[in-house]
């Protein structure tokens, strides 16, 4: 029968040869070979102290944005909470106060945002439905815990800190060259 | 002198503790680099305290006893297994005499007419702790690993102690010293290879050592003989087992490769202390040569299976022993005729 793929070998159940029945050449060149790797440099990472680049698709823990002037972009629309796969998401929505125009940009602003990173798949549906640009996935790791309260993670956690913008300008390139 | 002799008994004992201890560090070491990782680096430099590390949990783990298990058997098979083990340092010349004090002092212990003999003794009752161990524990992993290390005992001490005899009849002695300080003007390994071969082998499967680890075999046995075992009896297992692969290293270096002999030691001209004291230091290049060989091997070859364990045992390391047992004599008869 013709092959497909070419790939089949012809199994032959041949008696070995003195040579090859003593086993010492077998042997030596397999030390030769593992000898060989002992001199090889080594590709092991040093995890907490080196850091492997992510890719820029790279999904990670989520972060609430805010706009250049500080105020939070998010607007409690539940967009994102109806995208997401898991229901991971859940918010609580709340009108904006005269003196708080600082701290929101719209008049409708979220008092509560909490994502369960238990039950978050990392799909970046949210991303995907957020029509405000507020919520992105960023190449941060969600940490380990030893309680499962802990991985909720509501606005503290989330939402970005005035001084310490989170870049996620390589989430935004929309093509990149092949 | 008693004095004396005590102290570099307790010198003897604490190096080779130290270098069992510190055999788990380089094993792991050297595994890694032939398998192109780091290996243990975070307890201090380099992860040089890592033995310690290990220590402290072995020491820390419950020290657990099965209920099914012979209690009195059980506590002894480790004590078996780290008391021959020590033991057999005993005979083995370190180095030359030193002469300190206006006196010669021996680097030996005990200079036996019979130290191979001893060795070889010892050794074989060392596969009592692992036997007794493994029977006590009442598992059947145990017991396999109790047998399988029994019958692969029994079966390469053979080809061991006739491809010795071969040298054992060059040199006309079994005194290890004696066997050393004929070694002067050509190591043993020139003239006996195939014994030196034959040692080799059966040395591994004494040692427990892949590709010969039967016994143990983490796939199939979950640890074989040691499976019930844990905290600091599992450590004493372990740690004989490094510390016969230290003696082992020992004996084929002072019975194959000329001991504390090192090429122009004569030629050298310096003082005889100086010259004692290279000798040890090359007496221990050689041994951990051969720990490294050691640990190479582990790292490259595939564990036998059980018949081919066998095969090799009886059928073919014997058989050639034996033939080159018959061809040494015959050579030194036809020697003696000539000339």
């Amino acid at each position: 029968m013709q092959s497909l793929t070419n790939r089949s070998k012809l199994v032959v159940n041949k008696k070995m040869t003195f040579w090859e029945r003593i086993y010492l050449p077998a042997i030596f060149g397999g030390m030769r070979i593992t000898l060989r790797h002992f001199f090889k440099k080594n590709k092991t990472v040093n995890y907490p102290e080196v850091k492997r680049p992510f890719s820029p698709v790279y999904r990670g823990m989520h972060v609430l944005k805010r706009d250049e002037n500080g105020a939070e972009r998010c607007t409690a629309c539940g967009l994102c909470a109806v995208a997401c796969p898991a229901e991971a998401i859940s918010m609580v929505a709340a009108e904006r106060k005269p003196d708080q125009a600082h701290l929101y940009r719209e008049e409708k602003y979220a008092a509560t945002y909490e994502i369960n990173m238990l039950r978050c798949i990392f799909c970046g549906l949210c991303e995907e439905a957020c029509p405000k640009e507020a919520i992105f996935l960023t190449d941060r790791i969600v940490p380990a815990s030893l309680e499962r309260e802990e991985f909720i993670y509501g606005k503290e956690k989330l939402v970005e800190p005035v001084d310490q913008r989170i870049d996620i300008s390589l989430r935004q390139i929309k093509s990149y060259p092949q | 002198m008693i004095a004396e002799k005590m102290i570099f008994i307790l010198v003897i004992f604490g190096i080779t503790l130290l270098i069992a201890t510190y055999l788990t560090y380089f094993e792991r070491k050297v595994a890694a680099f032939l398998q192109d990782r780091v290996g243990p680096n975070r307890a201090g430099p380099f992860g040089l305290l890592q033995p310690l590390a290990d220590a402290g949990k072995m020491f820390f783990k419950e020290d657990f006893v099965p209920s099914a298990a012979e209690r009195a058997l059980f506590i002894l098979g480790p004590g078996i297994a780290m008391f021959t083990a020590c033991m057999t340092g005993a005979v083995i010349p370190w180095g030359n005499s030193l002469h300190l004090f206006g006196r010669d002092i021996s680097l030996q212990v005990a200079d036996v007419d019979i130290g191979l003999l001893y060795i070889v003794g010892f050794v074989s009752i060392g596969v009592y702790g692992i036997m007794v161990g493994g029977w006590a524990s009442n598992n059947k992993y145990s017991l396999f690993g109790a047998i399988r290390a029994s019958s692969q005992m029994i079966s390469y001490e053979l080809a061991m102690g006739i491809s010795l005899i071969a040298v054992i009849m060059m040199s006309g002695s079994l005194s290890i010293r004696e066997i050393v300080e004929q070694q002067f003007d050509g190591w043993n390994v020139i003239y006996q290879p195939v014994g030196f071969l034959i040692f080799f082998i059966c040395a591994l499967a004494e040692c427990n050592r892949a590709p010969f680890d039967l016994p143990e075999c983490e796939t199939e046995l979950i640890g074989g003989y040691h499976t019930e075992y844990s905290s600091m009896k599992l450590g004493f297992f372990l740690f004989a087992e490094y510390i016969n692969m230290f003696i082992s290293a020992a004996v084929i270096s002072t019975v194959f490769f000329g001991g504390y002999h090192f090429p122009f030691m004569q030629e050298l001209g310096l003082p005889a202390n100086v010259v004692s004291l290279l000798g040890v230091a090359a007496l221990f290049l050689k041994i951990f040569f051969f720990l490294f060989v050691f640990m190479w091997i582990r790292w490259t070859l595939p564990r036998f299976r059980y018949d081919q364990l066998m095969h090799l045992g009886w059928k073919v390391l014997i058989p050639l022993s034996i033939i080159n047992m018959v061809l040494t004599g015959g050579f030194m008869l036809l020697k003696d005729y000539l000339w």
